[in-house]
């Protein structure tokens, strides 16, 4: 372990242990903050920006956002290195998007793997690919979102063209050590049976990959956007029902990948 | 087991019927056992106690009614009503006739009892004046204990109005040689005695007093035979009538001869846990390593083609029932600790044996299985866990758990194990303990481990050091200083320890009154009988019969203390924001937050009382003002402490995983339970710790004032080791972390941990494997015991109104998992549909 991965900074806004979705077994989800993205479903809207920001709940300031040392994240992941053994479970950093800062992202798995702590990345792929090549050597999972085939539909909901993501998509496949597709289903954007087929069939023709998980759309987020003075830009959309997330995910079945729905 | 694994069996239909029989009507309380007592006492006045306690026992095992209830395969029932229970007078008697009139309506555990039973026993109650356990023990305490008592800062009740119980005897004895192979070891044993020897006349006299009670239960058995017999006579049901028949055989052979089934074993196992029962008022009569004991009855049968495993887990989950079927009553304070009409029969499964191997075998997954069958709270059902417990068995478990039925209670026997070696029993011993009662650890067929031998309050002790060891102006603990004087932290940590060793000296000295009266007052020879070396000894277990000999009383309220003296600590001497003689205030005034009607009340009645015997004459008017000055001085102003709340608020709390306050609790479990060690009891053992409550620490808490914590008056103290409620708010790991942090180690009489679950989060087999996953991560981190309340729809309800109390509930949200009180509204409102959709 070095001083230098140890006192590399970040800036973040949770740190989630005990959480049992987000990679195999037990894991300690770190959030970094500031995304590329813009996706109109987001339900960590205060994960976008990369300053800090402050919002008001029943009239108590909460601030998102804090800068910290590798050393200090460690300290806390560290703590339920015991569960970890047990479950097969690590560390997972998510967002926001990782790969926005790479420096403390890679100190942060370097110094995972040293410690004999899996670990685990959330990430749209959407950065260089010289940022993610550094990475793969200390990442055991990569769980990589993939929203949409159409860039043009990409674009009005997120904000971004998906090209890089699907560029990306090909090389991390290569050398990755362990890559799952994700994709959040969202009414009005990807929830028809073509366009889950469309994302699966590519998947499925990445070399490597055996899974897609297929993340069912929530309204979890929206609390939070209120809090921060913003519209929630999903209006009143609704969750997917089960009956057609079970149809959803037969589709993604037919690709040849094992298929599930939530992480 | 090649493979350790095994499917659920299924629940015979006659389950439920049971089981809907069994709750038909209240529990009622019945006379016979104290008319029959009372009359064998009245026979033998005069002879040595021993013999009297058998004559007696021999007479209700001759004469107690004795009933079969409809479809029962498994017989022996101590009182004609189902849940029904008898009376001990010989232990204590006033509480209940002077509850006669209220038993069947109080709020806790209430039982009927008819007009003929309370003439019954009215008739025979006067005999018993001056006479009973607890009356000697009375009279053995210095006037300085009685006084500690009564202020509440410890409750030796249990044992001072019952029986002790709280044992594991060899049934693995009864089942192989049969009570007549215990005779003849007795006979063998009363044979090598020359009537020269100094222990000759005692040893004797005991001896004899065990063969009497041991001919006693065959004599109760054979009964059940011939009305077994009789039923089949009368029976038309040929199905009934073979049932019967084969019942009446069961009954005629065992529990006399060695058991040569699983059946018979089953039957033999019954009469002995019964007759415990019937001896003696004492609970925690644990069936301990029921898995063990009656697998080479069970291999056999099932090797020979003699049972099919559906048969044999209808056996257990007869049993199963049965253990429902007793009842114990208890005066009202102790039945608010000990609610829920529990018996605490603690039955454990799994671990390893006396060579260290694993011994999970096929009853210990139909131990699992007959506690889903009936899902009842008896047997206190456990599992043993450790580094080799097939993960398949503890999947199992936690599938139970889910159930939300709060069993089983996992125990870890990577620390248990050298507990108990460090407490003088031998590996082999240490490696085949089981659990009596709620949580303590002990080596069956050879312990009398007083567990559960008082609650010792640890937050009291606080109150004493601000108030010099007054309590309501009289002195009950030395005194240790002004704290507004106290220069340092340590100053005032000493004086808590001052105080404390202090009320333990006094605890020591109830404890062992109470021990001798049981010795002097209840020896109990046919528990004796099944107990070593109490026959090489010539002695009963209350006279020190067994090998080992332990006194475990249980503290409670680490969490308020840590959090407390850390706060002091903080906020005091480190960050001087505060003053002491500022936080005395504030404890005085409850933080400003006044006191409630009822307890302006009490505190105006003991005002009043005091004035009165000041010679003040007691006049409407005076308890009028009195009243409004209670009210006035302890009205709600909270705007004075304010600041201060928020300050302790504001502080790092026991349970969020942060070292400094963790390792503060660990040094103030210590101020219990390493002094604790240094005492010995009169059957020649020494003291051991607990850290448990039973339920104890919500009325004990109704006598607590307000704690430097932040805690207010009157308002439950933390259970067990957990974390205070509500002020672990970094989820279940950080949770678990901080408690193992404590050194369960030393208190060796057990630690419980309770953690809260919303069934959400054992969802699926991915769920089942994060949960058992924390099991092991807690116990690899030396933790002793875990047990779960998995929580309902109506618990999220309260959740939402009470926000407070709840902020540790773990929720599955959707694809991850919350704590629940820190979520929207809508969303909780969304869970607790989704919840309700679900049906949890």
């Amino acid at each position: 372990m070095s001083d230098r991965d140890l006192n590399t900074t970040g800036r973040i806004f949770d740190i989630q242990r005990f959480s049992v979705h987000d990679g195999p077994g037990i894991r300690t989800i770190v959030f970094l903050k500031g995304c590329g993205f813009r996706c109109r479903w987001c339900c960590n809207p205060e994960s976008q920006s990369y300053e800090i920001e402050e919002a008001f709940q029943d009239d108590k300031k909460i601030v998102y956002g804090k800068d910290v040392t590798v050393k200090e994240v460690m300290e806390i992941v560290a703590k339920d290195r015991p569960y970890y053994s047990r479950s097969g479970g690590g560390l997972t950093l998510s967002g926001g998007e990782c790969l926005l800062q790479p420096e403390f992202t890679l100190s942060l798995l370097k110094t995972a793997k040293e410690m004999g702590i899996t670990t685990a990345i959330e990430s749209t792929g959407n950065a260089s690919f010289d940022v993610i090549e550094r990475i793969l050597p200390y990442l055991d999972l990569y769980l990589m979102d993939i929203k949409h085939m159409n860039s043009d539909k990409h674009k009005e909901f997120i904000g971004r063209p998906n090209h890089l993501v699907l560029e990306n998509a090909v090389k991390i496949s290569k050398r990755a050590k362990e890559l799952i597709i994700r994709v959040p289903v969202i009414p009005t954007f990807n929830d028809t049976e073509e366009e889950i087929s469309d994302i699966a069939r590519f998947a499925a023709n990445l070399s490597g990959v055996k899974e897609l998980h297929l993340l069912p759309y929530h309204q979890f987020g929206r609390d939070k956007y209120q809090r921060l003075g913003r519209d929630y830009p999903m209006g009143d959309i609704a969750t997917p029902d089960k009956e057609h997330m079970e149809r959803l995910r037969l589709i993604g079945e037919k690709s040849g990948l094992k298929c599930k729905i939530g992480g | 087991m090649s493979i350790t694994n095994l499917e659920e069996i299924r629940k015979s239909d006659r389950i439920d019927k049971l089981k809907e029989n069994l709750f038909k009507s209240m529990p009622e309380i019945e006379a016979d056992r104290g008319v029959l007592i009372t009359e064998s006492y009245q026979e033998t006045e005069g002879l040595p106690i021993i013999e009297r306690r058998a004559k007696a026992f021999k007479k209700i095992c001759e004469n107690i009614p004795i009933t079969i209830r409809d479809l029962e395969l498994v017989v022996g029932s101590a009182t004609k009503a189902p849940r029904g229970c008898q009376v001990f007078p010989e232990y204590s008697y006033e509480w209940l006739e002077s509850e006669f009139d209220t038993v069947a309506t109080r709020s806790a555990d209430p039982f009927y009892i008819s007009e003929e039973t309370k003439e019954r026993l009215r008739k025979v109650y006067p005999y018993w004046k001056g006479k009973t356990t607890s009356d000697l023990a009375s009279s053995y305490m210095t006037e300085e204990t009685r006084l500690s008592i009564e202020h509440n800062i410890f409750t030796p009740g249990n044992y001072f109005y019952n029986g002790v119980g709280h044992i594991t005897v060899h049934y693995d004895e009864v089942l192989k040689y049969g009570y007549k192979g215990l005779i003849a070891k007795a006979q063998g044993e009363l044979k090598s005695c020359e009537p020269s020897d100094g222990d000759y006349i005692t040893k004797s006299s005991f001896l004899k007093s065990a063969i009497e009670s041991m001919q006693a239960a065959i004599t109760y058995a054979k009964r059940y035979s011939h009305l077994a017999k009789e039923m089949a006579d009368k029976e038309t049901d040929p199905q009934r009538r073979e049932e019967l028949l084969v019942i009446s055989r069961n009954c005629d052979r065992v529990p006399e001869n060695g058991a040569e089934s699983f059946y018979e074993a089953c039957q033999s196992f019954w009469f002995v846990q019964m007759l415990l029962q019937t001896e003696s008022s004492g609970h925690s009569i644990s069936p301990g390593r029921f898995d063990q004991y009656m697998y080479p009855y069970y291999k056999k049968d099932i090797d020979e083609g003699k049972i099919t495993p559906e048969f044999a887990q209808e056996l257990m989950d007869c049993i199963w029932i049965k253990l429902n079927d007793l009842n114990k009553v208890r005066d009202a304070a102790s039945a608010e600790g000990f609610a829920g009409y529990s018996l605490f029969q603690n039955l454990i499964a799994g671990g390893q044996d006396e060579n260290g191997l694993d011994a999970t075998n096929e009853l210990s997954f139909m131990c699992i299985f007959a506690t889903k069958h009936v899902l009842l709270p008896q047997p206190s059902f456990s599992v043993r866990v450790w580094n080799k417990t097939p993960h398949e068995f503890l999947i199992k478990a936690a599938e139970l758990t889910r159930t939300g039925v709060g069993l089983p209670a996992y125990y870890n026997d990577e620390v248990i194990i050298p507990a108990l070696i460090n407490r003088g029993l031998t590996i082999e011993e240490a490696r085949d303990y089981n659990i009596i009662g709620c949580v303590e650890p002990q080596k069956s067929g050879k312990t009398d481990g007083w567990h559960d031998a008082a609650f010792f309050n640890m937050c009291r002790i606080v109150e004493l050091v601000f108030s010099r060891g007054m309590d309501k102006g009289v002195r009950i603990g030395p005194d240790t200083g002004d704290v507004c004087q106290f220069k340092t932290f340590d100053e005032f940590f000493d004086a808590y320890k001052a105080q404390m060793n202090h009320q333990i000296k006094l605890l020591v000295n109830a404890d062992n009154a109470i021990d001798v009266a049981h010795m002097v007052r209840c020896p109990l020879p046919f528990l004796s009988s099944m107990v070593d070396d109490c026959m090489k000894k010539g002695k009963s277990v209350q006279e020190g019969g067994a090998v080992y000999n332990f006194t475990g009383p249980q503290g409670f309220g680490i969490a308020n203390m840590a959090d407390a003296l850390f706060a002091i600590k903080k906020l005091v001497f480190e960050e001087k924001k505060v003053t002491l003689s500022f936080f005395k205030e504030a404890l005085e005034n409850n933080y400003g937050k006044g006191i409630d009607e009822n307890k302006a009340q009490l505190l105006t009645g003991e005002i009043v009382k005091q004035l009165a015997m000041n010679g003040q004459e007691v006049t409407e008017e005076l308890i009028k003002n009195v009243y409004q000055n209670v009210i006035n001085e302890t009205g709600a102003d909270t705007g004075k402490y304010a600041e201060l709340l928020s300050m302790i608020d504001a502080l790092p709390k026991f349970g969020n995983d942060i070292p400094e306050v963790d390792a503060f609790a660990r040094e103030v479990a210590y101020t219990y339970t390493k002094p604790l060690e240094n005492y010995t009891n009169p059957r020649g053992g020494r003291y051991q710790a607990g850290l448990y409550p039973v339920s104890a620490n919500v009325p004990l808490g109704a006598q607590t004032g307000a704690t430097p914590d932040g805690r207010f008056a009157y308002t439950p103290v933390a259970d067990g080791v957990s974390p205070c409620a509500g002020k672990d708010v970094n989820g279940p790991t950080a949770s678990a972390n901080s408690v193992s942090k404590l050194d369960h180690f030393i208190a060796s009489n057990g630690t419980l941990f309770n953690m809260k679950f919303h069934p959400s989060a054992l969802e699926g087999r991915s769920g089942l494997e994060s949960f058992t996953a924390l099991i092991r991560g807690y116990f690899d981190q030396k933790g002793m015991h875990m047990q779960f309340n998995v929580v309902s729809r109506e618990t999220l309800l309260d959740a939402q109104k009470h926000p407070e109390n709840y902020k540790s509930l773990v929720v599955r949200v959707a694809g991850y998992s919350a704590l629940f009180t820190t979520l929207s509204k809508s969303l909780q409102d969304d869970i607790i549909n989704r919840t309700e959709q679900s049906n949890f």
